[in-house]
């Protein structure tokens, strides 16, 4: 396959990598796991090096090993977290080589190939990597060989690294399992009496085929080199941004428009091919005396369309102190999101041109007094009058459609904080004081009890149950009174359209 | 027979108009169910009064309702200027707690015929701007006959009309065809 350089593979294997990610945060003293929740039992998923030694195992019932070890520190392990982790090793570990793939949920895999001399030769790279993981509180286990496969095994099984060439001579002493075959087939390779490698490799193929399938052999061709496998490396998340440095300095808004215009143009294309929207965009503008300034601009909805974004950048562009000219601008998305591109037709352009105007001016208005001041009311379940709504800002949240607003009974048009009035007993007062007026009850429409949610710890709910009246006054208004009977006394809350 | 409204509401359309006293939300939610489309209201961060979306489903979506909390009136001036030059919002709705003055009046009245919007300023008493084009005084009234589920008799009154006559209506909000009808006024 290779014949001028021979393939070099690092595998990289993290044995304690999620135990070793929680600790790293908050370091502990002691045997430590992480436990997790299969068919509804508590299991042992990842144990630091104390657990081990109390002779904890993975996959241990979390009960048992609390009766072993009854100091063991637990907590729930976060999976996604750890991937996350992993990918951020992934990313640092291209600076060894550029060829850098994930190898399952706890290892990685380098090719580096023609990359060793960098960091003088393959001994003095590996010591490198293991005292930078080292330093940052990770066990690692390192395998190097000619093969991705028996880089596994040598990191898995007696970490090692195997000369350039066959490595059969390294790998034969290493059990069948270092071929990373399922537990299944190796229970059964080794009642046949192959334990090792070596055996394996000596033994006729054509029984073993016809026994395993061609898994075993395929498994062993690879980690021999027999047979090619690749390494996928991951894309590295596109990069937002673009930059423009020009050779005269420019101090006109028409020409700063004009250069965040181009600007625009390149990034939403870049944009639309990754089918983002831009949330946040910034524009750094840098002067000739090296000063610059961020001029940023946060969208009411994510956005890839330069002849709708550019106009909202007039106003910050417009503050900018030019000083002695501008020469260099960047324009980058700091934020993005999915927005797929959708299908245009009649229906959806009449009612989009309103709807993007619309937020348009949502993110005008935001830009002057924050994206979060503008608000609109999202259904809630909650009898409590304060709970029934939710409120949540316009730019991050969707219109809810449907009629979820009905309520059986009338409710007011306006909400205050209950304001006391003066009156006793359970009846409506005939006449009272509020706000310095006073008014006489014409019509009383009531009781309508509302008991307080126990499920939630509300100040003022405090006083217990409310029996709310809808009185009318001879003076016009129609307010909203509440009696608390557990705890005597009368409230204004509201006023009815 | 047809239901009638009161002959000078809905008030001119791209114009800025002025409403006071304690009925004026109402007021604000009638016109905004009678324009149509999405109404944005603007209003001080610091009121402690709610606007209750369950309170004035019966006149407009809630989905078509968005409050903009401002910091002072400067502010809240600025928004609604620029809500009224852009043309976005049929109805735009500003709470003032302090005096317009006529350059600030006059301002919203050209943005809201740029912009082919309605403003709706609700204002204390005596806080009139000379440049409003209609002001008017609405209050509840107590009905003695009809009351309970039916919705609150208002008066409402036409203080000021710089292209019509004044006069004074007595209305209620009709929950079926949602829109204001006239009626006789509380006890005839």
């Amino acid at each position: 396959m290779f014949d001028g350089i021979g393939r070099r593979v690092v595998s990289l294997w993290f044995p304690r990598l999620a135990s070793d990610r929680v600790l790293r945060r908050c370091p502990l003293d002691g045997p430590f796991a992480l436990t997790q929740k299969i068919s509804n039992t508590d299991r042992l998923y990842c144990l630091n090096h104390q657990a081990l030694k109390q002779g904890l195992h993975v996959g241990m019932p979390y009960s048992d090993a609390r009766a072993f070890c009854p100091d063991l520190q637990t907590t729930p392990v976060d999976l996604p977290q750890d991937e996350r982790f992993l990918h951020l090793l992934r990313r640092w570990a291209t600076r060894y080589c550029p060829w850098v793939g994930l190898e399952g949920r706890d290892g990685l895999v380098l090719d580096v190939t023609g990359a060793t001399h960098l960091f003088g030769g393959e001994d003095r790279m590996l010591a490198d990597m293991r005292m930078r993981l080292m330093r940052a509180g990770l066990s690692v286990q390192i395998g190097l060989a000619d093969t991705r496969g028996a880089s596994w095994a040598l990191a898995h099984f007696g970490e090692g690294v195997a000369p350039v060439g066959d490595p059969l001579p390294v790998l034969q002493t290493l059990p069948v399992a270092a071929l990373r075959l399922g537990d299944k087939t190796t229970t059964a390779l080794e009642r046949l009496g192959l334990r090792k490698i070596g055996d394996l490799a000596s033994t006729a193929r054509a029984p073993l085929a016809r026994r395993f399938g061609t898994d075993v052999l395929m498994r062993l061709d690879q980690a021999l080199g027999h047979q090619p496998e690749d390494i996928t490396p991951l894309a590295d998340p596109p990069h937002f941004g673009v930059r423009m440095t020009l050779p005269e300095p420019i101090g006109l808004i028409g020409d700063v428009m004009a250069g965040v215009s181009r600007l625009l143009d390149q990034l939403c294309a870049k944009l639309q091919t990754h089918e983002m929207g831009a949330r946040v965009l910034t524009v750094t503008v840098r002067r000739v005396d090296q000063d610059s300034q961020d001029v940023e601009l946060r969208l009411a909805r994510a956005l890839h369309d330069p002849q709708r974004i550019l106009p909202l950048f007039e106003r910050g562009l417009a503050e900018v102190d030019a000083g002695f000219g501008i020469d260099q601008l960047r324009l980058q998305a700091t934020q993005v999101e999915p927005l797929r591109a959708q299908q245009i037709t009649h229906a959806s352009t009449t009612q989009n041109g309103s709807a993007g105007q619309l937020e348009d001016l949502v993110t005008r208005i935001g830009a002057r007094i924050g994206l979060e001041n503008i608000q609109r009311f999202l259904p809630a379940d909650s009898h409590i009058p304060e709970r029934s709504f939710l409120i949540a800002p316009v730019a991050y949240s969707e219109v809810p459609r449907g009629g979820t607003w009905a309520c059986s009974q009338p409710r007011p048009l306006t909400l205050f904080p209950p304001e006391p009035i003066s009156a006793h007993g359970p009846q409506p007062p005939k006449r009272f004081r509020w706000r310095r007026m006073s008014l006489t009850t014409g019509r009383a429409t009531g009781p309508e009890r509302i008991a307080p949610e126990w499920w939630f710890q509300d100040e003022n709910w405090r006083a217990g149950l409310r029996d709310y009246w809808r009185v009318e006054t001879t003076q016009g208004r129609r307010l909203w009174l509440f009696h608390t009977p557990q705890n005597p006394g009368w409230f204004v809350q509201g006023e009815f359209a | 027979m047809q239901i009638l409204g009161p002959p000078h509401f809905p008030p001119a359309k791209t114009r800025t108009h002025e409403v006071y006293g304690p009925g004026a939300p109402v007021f604000a939610f009638a016109l905004a169910a009678r324009l149509g489309g999405p109404c944005l209201w603007v209003r001080g961060g610091w009121d402690a009064a709610q606007i209750n979306p369950n309170g004035f489903a019966p006149f407009i979506d809630p989905a078509d309702f968005a409050l903009c909390n401002t910091k002072d009136q400067m502010q809240s001036l600025a928004v609604a200027e620029e809500a009224l030059r852009d043309g976005a919002v049929p109805l735009v709705v500003m709470a003032l707690h302090k005096p317009l003055g006529l350059t600030e009046g006059r301002r919203l009245q050209l943005a809201a015929r740029d912009g082919k919007s309605t403003g709706l300023a609700l204002i204390s008493e005596d806080m009139g701007s000379n440049a409003a084009e209609t002001r008017w005084h609405c209050a509840p009234v107590f009905d003695p006959e009809y009351g309970g589920e039916d919705s609150t008799l208002h008066r409402w009154e036409l203080k000021k009309n710089k292209s019509g006559t004044l006069g004074v209506w007595y209305v209620r909000w009709d929950r079926a065809s949602r829109r204001i009808v006239v009626v006789p006024p509380a006890g005839k």
